[in-house]
């Protein structure tokens, strides 16, 4: 089965790096889904959303990514996320008060609270 | 003569404690340079590829983004320059304000006004004391920084650039209200090695982007021109452009605020270590001048005794 090569960087370290058989987010336009062998594109990501990526062993990771970037090439897929955390290592306590504390009257407090949404959704929680 | 022995002790004392606090110093210093370079290796990976995508987006869109393109006659550079939190650290600070003060100099030749940003509080000290004013500063992370840091004074310089010198005041969210600008320029200490730290003065904006070195292995330039323009872009490439590069501007200003962590605290464990040698040096001249005055002291007691003894031998026999 055909493969590709999957990067998830973020600013200050590198999040996953691997072989992937599927990788799907979400970009401003709208949900894409990425197999080997997808057309070279790139797209913005949304400020808050779920990024799933399917290993070749199997396995399914879940990131909460906060704005960032897709690129496809031939090769493999990268994405360049500002910030970037891996399902598996996020704190369900804190994004749980997160949620609870934003205050969705303001802009700033919906934003906080659709990230800690995604991040309760890739701890697998929601 | 006691009195002496005691002074020589006291300050031995106090030189010893001196030297186990330049010593700690030293070793803190030592773990956080390696620990500096870790966090640049890790930030390398994020570095080439935003280069990447950059050089990508760059043969398809159109390159007369604000931020590419020279302005005629700029009025107003703003200088962002990078100093430390803390002082103790050799002639870090002292070499990077040089030169930037070197670039200020620069930029009034060329008929532009500086306007001065600052890192770290010992830089805002610097210009404070000169009262000359500073646009905006941010202090605290100088040794540990982290990307929210370089992000948020990314999104302020470059509100200030696209705003450009006819803007008087730019309201930067957070930040207060700042000047508008032509040019950004940044002095931050480049690490070499362990040894050679180099202050630097780089400009930042109008922006040349470091194209993706190409090894033999890829097409000609005119092939792969024609393979880049199949790319598709969501939303379209000018849109992309326009959200990139700020981001852009904050890896590299990060790049930079990581690269001058990692010099400081290089500065500083040389500094310390120097120190601590000092200290070694002067804890050895002072024990042998204290033994030098103990010995003197056993010297003219034995002197006494035996002057005494003597005067009471030829009282008896009198």
């Amino acid at each position: 089965m055909a493969t590709m090569q999957v990067e998830l960087v973020a600013v200050e370290r590198r999040i996953w790096s691997g072989e992937g058989k599927f990788v799907s987010a979400r970009t401003t336009v709208g949900e894409i889904g990425v197999l080997p062998g997808h057309e070279p594109t790139l797209a913005q990501l949304e400020e808050a959303g779920l990024v799933r990526i399917d290993g070749v062993d199997g396995s399914t990771t879940l990131v909460a990514v906060h704005g960032g970037f897709l690129h496809i090439t031939h090769d493999g897929v990268t994405i360049l996320a500002e910030q970037a955390e891996i399902g598996t290592e996020i704190d369900v306590e804190r994004a749980r008060a997160a949620l609870q504390r934003a205050d969705t009257s303001d802009p700033e407090g919906a934003a906080a609270a659709a990230r800690a949404h995604v991040r309760l959704k890739a701890a697998g929680v929601e | 003569m006691a009195a002496q022995i005691r002074v020589l002790r006291r300050r031995i004392r106090s030189t010893q404690n001196i030297k186990k606090i330049t010593r700690a110093m030293e070793l803190i210093a030592a773990s956080k340079i390696t620990k500096a370079r870790a966090r640049v290796e890790a930030s390398r990976p994020y570095a080439e590829q935003i280069t990447t995508v950059l050089s990508e987006l760059a043969a398809n869109a159109a390159l007369d983004h604000p931020l590419l393109v020279e302005r005629e006659e700029p009025k107003r550079a703003a200088v962002l320059v990078v100093t430390s939190d803390r002082g103790q650290c050799g002639g870090y600070n002292v070499n990077v304000l040089k030169e930037a003060e070197q670039l200020h100099s620069l930029l009034r030749e060329q008929g532009k006004e500086p306007v001065v940003y600052v890192i770290g509080k010992k830089g805002v000290a610097y210009y404070k004391f000169r009262r000359r004013p500073i646009a905006a500063q941010w202090t605290g992370f100088s040794e540990e920084p982290r990307y929210e840091h370089a992000a948020e004074v990314a999104r302020t310089l470059v509100s200030a650039f696209m705003a450009g010198s006819d803007e008087e005041s730019v309201e930067v969210p957070g930040v207060g209200v700042v000047q508008g600008v032509d040019e950004l320029h940044l002095v931050y200490t480049s690490f070499k090695n362990m040894v050679t730290q180099v202050p630097q003065a780089r400009r930042m904006a109008p922006m040349e982007i470091e194209y993706v070195e190409t090894d033999g292995s890829e097409p000609p330039p005119a092939l792969s021109h024609g393979l880049r323009s199949l790319y598709a872009f969501e939303p379209d490439a000018d849109a992309l452009f326009d959200a990139l590069l700020p981001k852009y501007v904050g890896s590299r200003l990060f790049a930079a605020l990581l690269e001058s962590a990692a010099s400081e605290s290089a500065n500083r464990q040389r500094a310390m270590k120097a120190a601590t040698d000092n200290a070694n040096e002067l804890i050895r001249t002072l024990t042998l001048e204290s033994n030098q005055a103990r010995q003197a002291q056993i010297t003219q007691e034995i002197s006494e005794i035996v002057g005494g003894a003597d005067a009471l031998v030829s009282a008896g026999s009198e």
